[in-house]
């Protein structure tokens, strides 16, 4: 029997602009207070009221509900099939946690309640700055920061203070990786530093001798992922840890590979001052198509004082917000940061418990047994750390591939797309030439990881026989290859559906 | 010990792996990590391990002790106020399609979360009347902090930021906040004592060549409307300073669209449009711009665009203008954000689909009727009245009270009436005020019933 292959939904469905016909009936709103408002519209200066409507569509409820359903068709997530999307911790997402997290217990709280008549998330708020502090090896975590990014802002930001604190305000530049996430420099640049970069060794290791070079009086921290985005252990963190300590700077821990060593080795152990935590990653809260997140920073004792305020204090008999840290950066939102992602995150950990380091386990079992199958394939290769033992994820090298066939890394993507399977990070980290970054949580069963691993056999095989078939995809997908070009060029971007005759012209 | 969310941790699976791997013990996969950080006991977290009835017993325990204010709903404002949020939103995002899906990283195959996220976009730049709204920040608060620093940016060599006094003080906070990393300065804008608009007179004064821009919100954090913005946003441009104006999505059904007053970037929490008010959050943060060069090239955030298939023949959707982001440009990047607030943008996109142009209007006036026959209600109160006389007011109105506002706050509560926040949290002068939000879902019942005990609380006190 020829195995049926996959097809993705195909639905011509139009912009929402396009679906607006004849009069519909829209959401009805009642009109009982027309009158007060037509008095108060009388009264206003006309500039202050709108002239012309703004041009959204009147369109019917099923009408809606149909569009949407019909785009979500046309989506792809972790429910569907695996989404190895390396640094991601792509998981499941336990339907207990969108279950509980959706209960007006949670959705239905006003932040500004009294505090009397919030003591239960209160409590799930104080519960939370206290496990990921065990966790993380630290003292305290505030929820505050509302994702990865504006966890590691945070951390830069409290990085900063402490040294002006401490009349060590010469101390501005910030040591990160070449292999860093993006979001690493950033932050830093954002928290008023310089970025001083390091390169990898050929073990996949941060250099020493080069990191020793950097190292001096005007060092204000690293910025250090561990395991790194190769998916390797930094063996000799203590050392760095001792080297960054002994000019005085700070440690920080991008928390986004924290999956392969959770309950196995923890942060504050390895010298980590401050730790930021993605609570959609490594504790399962879905990522919604991007977005919400939410983020975590954790601290050692001596800079508990200068987190984000409010955080939540217990006196043995009532939880409270407290506002009065007398180092504190601030604030990095509004209110307490994004409480429904948090709390799904909460129940997470309320089921796994002391199981947790199962987690690291599996997950770093999965990665592990995939590279071992990858790697024997022709065309692909290890790049650092040959031989070495992956943690969350393995990033894999097509460059002999693209050399010997010309197809890329993003061919190989695309293929992976049109056999069901979402495809990894590609050219990510930098440093690895026609990258695949592969990240297999542990809730990918072993068929799954035995699937791709054919799949991955299958196109290569392909290329190496008829490449102009791999570059050819995807053909299963709602759509084929988009351009990249047309979507950038200035004359034809369309950022916004006004702007659509510009490719319908062009 | 195996776990039903992770299937090779049954024994035998993980045993035949391990055998493929050539060894007998998980642990040997860690064998880089030097003994001494390796935790020899297990966390100590949670209650122990717990099947998924003794959690969602334990958490309906803990959970329960808060209490969910519905009749009356909750008069709390300060940002967030309690909206109705459509079956119709609910059943959207609970497409484990959309909510379980990453970053559209892979277009072909996300197509229809693309297309969702550039409807969201034009959706978001019609009510706000600007050309260019970005895929989301993570909420209004944040999305001011990014505007001012977007805008220290596109004015180089400026270094002041003028804000309205009357903008909400967790917001200033926050902008405050993340400005830390910078050389910038903050000089706030008061507003009039009568109406509680900001002063023009005093933001034409404070204006020099080195304000790079006027931050002011529409309507303000007293719920005043800004009935004169149009006039703020000229003095800032005379001087060369550009305007960001972060008005309330539910409010542009009847008021002006703020980029069509001239403002360069606006902004916006989406909270009111069909979200939950989740304890605070998550919300999305709405973010657009006009299309102007200057401005494009510093926008932060994901931008999503329409093109064309390689092949020529359709049109589909992408992630563009990358180059701005923190994943290709790195320590030049426009901003570091990366995961923004895709899926509540979904849901804000959907209500207003659901609403449409004239749903909007509607319900604008439905909130505006409810200011009013409150605003009416109030003089038969003795010793209340609204905190500036001669004010426009939408969906919140900040009241003086003849006791300390948080006192007020706490005699309703026994009344199972919550309104707030007590003004003495945010303004020492404000000590005896207090705010009050009404919106779609109180009924003239539920307005009066505030009325009156409001009466009985003053007359008690």
């Amino acid at each position: 029997m020829v195995p049926k292959s996959f097809r993705q939904a195909v639905w011509d469905e139009p912009l929402i602009f396009e679906l607006s016909s004849n009069a519909k009936k829209t959401f009805e709103i009642d009109e009982e207070f027309k009158d007060y408002a037509a008095d108060a519209m009388r009264k206003l200066p006309v500039e202050a009221l709108r002239k012309e409507a703004p041009a959204i569509p009147n369109i019917s409820e099923p009408e809606v509900v149909r569009h949407y359903t019909r785009l979500s068709q046309m989506a792809y997530g972790v429910d569907q099939g695996p989404v190895p999307l390396g640094s991601c911790t792509m998981k499941y997402n336990p339907k207990i946690d969108e279950e509980l997290a959706t209960l007006p217990y949670i959705t239905d709280l006003h932040p500004y309640q009294d505090e009397d008549t919030v003591q239960g998330i209160l409590e799930i708020i104080y519960l939370m700055q206290k496990w990921l502090a065990e966790i993380t090896g630290t003292y305290i975590c505030s929820l505050q920061p509302p994702a990865g990014a504006a966890g590691e802002l945070t951390g830069a930001l409290i990085i900063r203070k402490y040294l002006k604190e401490k009349g060590l305000s010469d101390k501005d530049e910030m040591i990160v990786p070449e292999s860093a996430h993006g979001t690493n420099p950033a932050s830093a640049v954002m928290a008023g530093f310089k970025v001083v970069k390091v390169p990898a060794d050929s073990e996949g290791n941060t250099d020493l001798e080069s990191l020793k070079s950097v190292v001096g009086e005007r060092t204000a921290g690293i910025m250090l992922t561990n395991p790194s985005t190769l998916g390797l252990f930094e063996s000799r963190i203590l050392e760095i840890s001792d080297l960054i300590h002994g000019v005085g700077g700070l440690l920080y821990y991008d928390g986004a590979n924290l999956n392969g060593i959770l309950g196995i080795a923890r942060p504050g152990d390895m010298g980590f001052d401050i730790t930021h935590l993605n609570l959609h990653k490594t504790f399962a809260a879905p990522h919604g198509g991007g977005g919400p997140g939410a983020g975590a920073t954790c601290v050692k004792k001596e800079l508990a004082d200068y987190l984000p305020v409010p955080i939540v204090d217990y006196d043995g008999r009532k939880y409270r917000l407290r506002y009065n840290l007398p180092k504190t950066i601030g604030r990095m939102t509004w209110f307490y940061g994004n409480i429904v992602p948090m709390v799904k995150s909460f129940i997470y950990l309320m089921m796994l418990g002391p199981s947790l380091r199962e987690v690291a386990e599996i997950s770093v079992l999965n990665t592990n047994y995939l590279m071992r199958k990858l790697t024997s394939l022709k065309g692909v290769s290890l790049v650092y750390g040959e031989g070495r033992w992956r943690k969350h994820e393995v990033v894999i090298s097509f460059d002999r591939l693209h050399k010997d066939t010309g197809v890329s890394a993003e061919d190989v993507a695309k293929a992976l797309l049109d056999r069901g399977f979402h495809a990894p990070t590609i050219y990510f980290p930098l440093i690895v030439p026609e990258a695949h970054m592969i990240e297999l949580t542990e809730t990918e069963t072993r068929e799954n990881i035995d699937a791709i691993a054919n799949a991955y056999e299958e196109i290569v095989r392909q290329a190496y026989e008829d490449p102009a078939k791999v570059k050819d995809t995807p053909r299963n997908t709602s759509i084929g290859r988009l351009d990249a070009l047309v979507g950038n060029h200035p004359k034809t971007v369309t950022p916004s559906y006004k702007y659509m005759s510009r490719l319908r012209t062009g | 010990m195996p776990h039903h969310w992770i299937p090779n941790s049954s024994p035998e699976v993980k045993n035949e792996m391990l055998k493929a791997l050539g060894i007998k013990d998980v642990m040997e996969l860690f064998n880089d990590i030097p003994d001494e950080l390796i935790l020899k006991r297990n966390l100590d977290v949670g209650f122990g391990r717990l099947t998924e009835y003794e959690a969602k017993r334990k958490f309906l325990e803990i959970a329960g002790r808060s209490k969910v204010f519905t009749d009356p709903p909750p008069f709390i404002g300060g940002g967030v106020c309690a909206h109705y949020v459509p079956s119709v939103i609910k059943a959207i995002l609970s497409r484990s399609e959309f909510y379980s899906a990453y970053t559209p990283y892979q277009p072909e195959i996300a197509q229809g979360l693309l297309q969702a996220f550039f409807e969201y976009q034009s959706l978001m730049a019609e009510l706000y009347g600007v050309d260019i709204v970005n895929a989301s920040m993570y909420n209004g608060s944040t999305a001011a902090a990014e505007a001012v620093r977007m805008a220290l940016r596109v004015k180089r060599g400026r270094s002041k930021v003028l804000i309205a006094a009357s903008a909400h003080p967790e917001v200033k906070e926050v902008i405050r906040t993340w400005l830390l990393g910078t050389s910038a300065s903050i000089f706030e804008v008061p507003y009039n004592e009568g109406d509680g608009e900001v002063d023009l007179e005093r933001l034409k004064e404070l204006m020099s060549n080195d304000v790079a821009a006027l931050y002011i919100e529409n309507p303000n954090f007293f719920g005043v409307v800004e009935t004169h913005l149009k006039s703020a946003i000229e003095i800032a441009h005379d001087n060369g300073s550009l305007a960001i104006v972060n008005a309330n999505p539910i409010s542009l059904g009847i008021f002006e669209a703020p980029g069509k007053l001239g403002a360069d970037i606006v902004v916006g929490d989406a909270q009111p449009l069909g979200l939950g008010m989740n304890y605070g959050g998550p919300s999305a943060g709405i973010f657009g711009i006009m299309d102007r060069k200057e401005l494009v090239r510093q926008l932060p955030g994901r931008l999503i665009g329409a093109t064309k298939t390689v092949k020529g023949d359709e049109i589909g959707y992408m992630m563009i203008l990358q180059t701005r982001e923190q994943h290709i440009r790195r320590e030049r990047a426009t901003s570091n954000i990366t995961t923004n607030s895709g899926l509540e943008a979904i849901a804000a996109a959907a209500y207003v689909s659901l609403l449409g142009s004239e749903g909007l209007r509607r319900l604008g006036e439905a909130i505006l009727g409810r200011t009013y026959y409150t605003l009416e209600r109030l003089p038969s109160i003795a010793g209340i009245s609204p905190l500036f006389t001669s004010a426009t007011y939408f969906r919140e109105i900040p009241i003086a009270t003849p006791a300390a506002g948080d006192e007020i706050v706490k005699s309703l509560l026994k009344e199972g009436i919550h309104i707030g926040p007590p003004l003495g949290m945010f303004f020492n002068r404000y000590r005896n005020s207090c705010l009050i939000c009404v919106t779609e879902l109180h009924t003239k019942k539920d307005i009066d019933r505030l009325i009156s005990s409001l009466q009985e609380v003053v007359n008690g006190a």
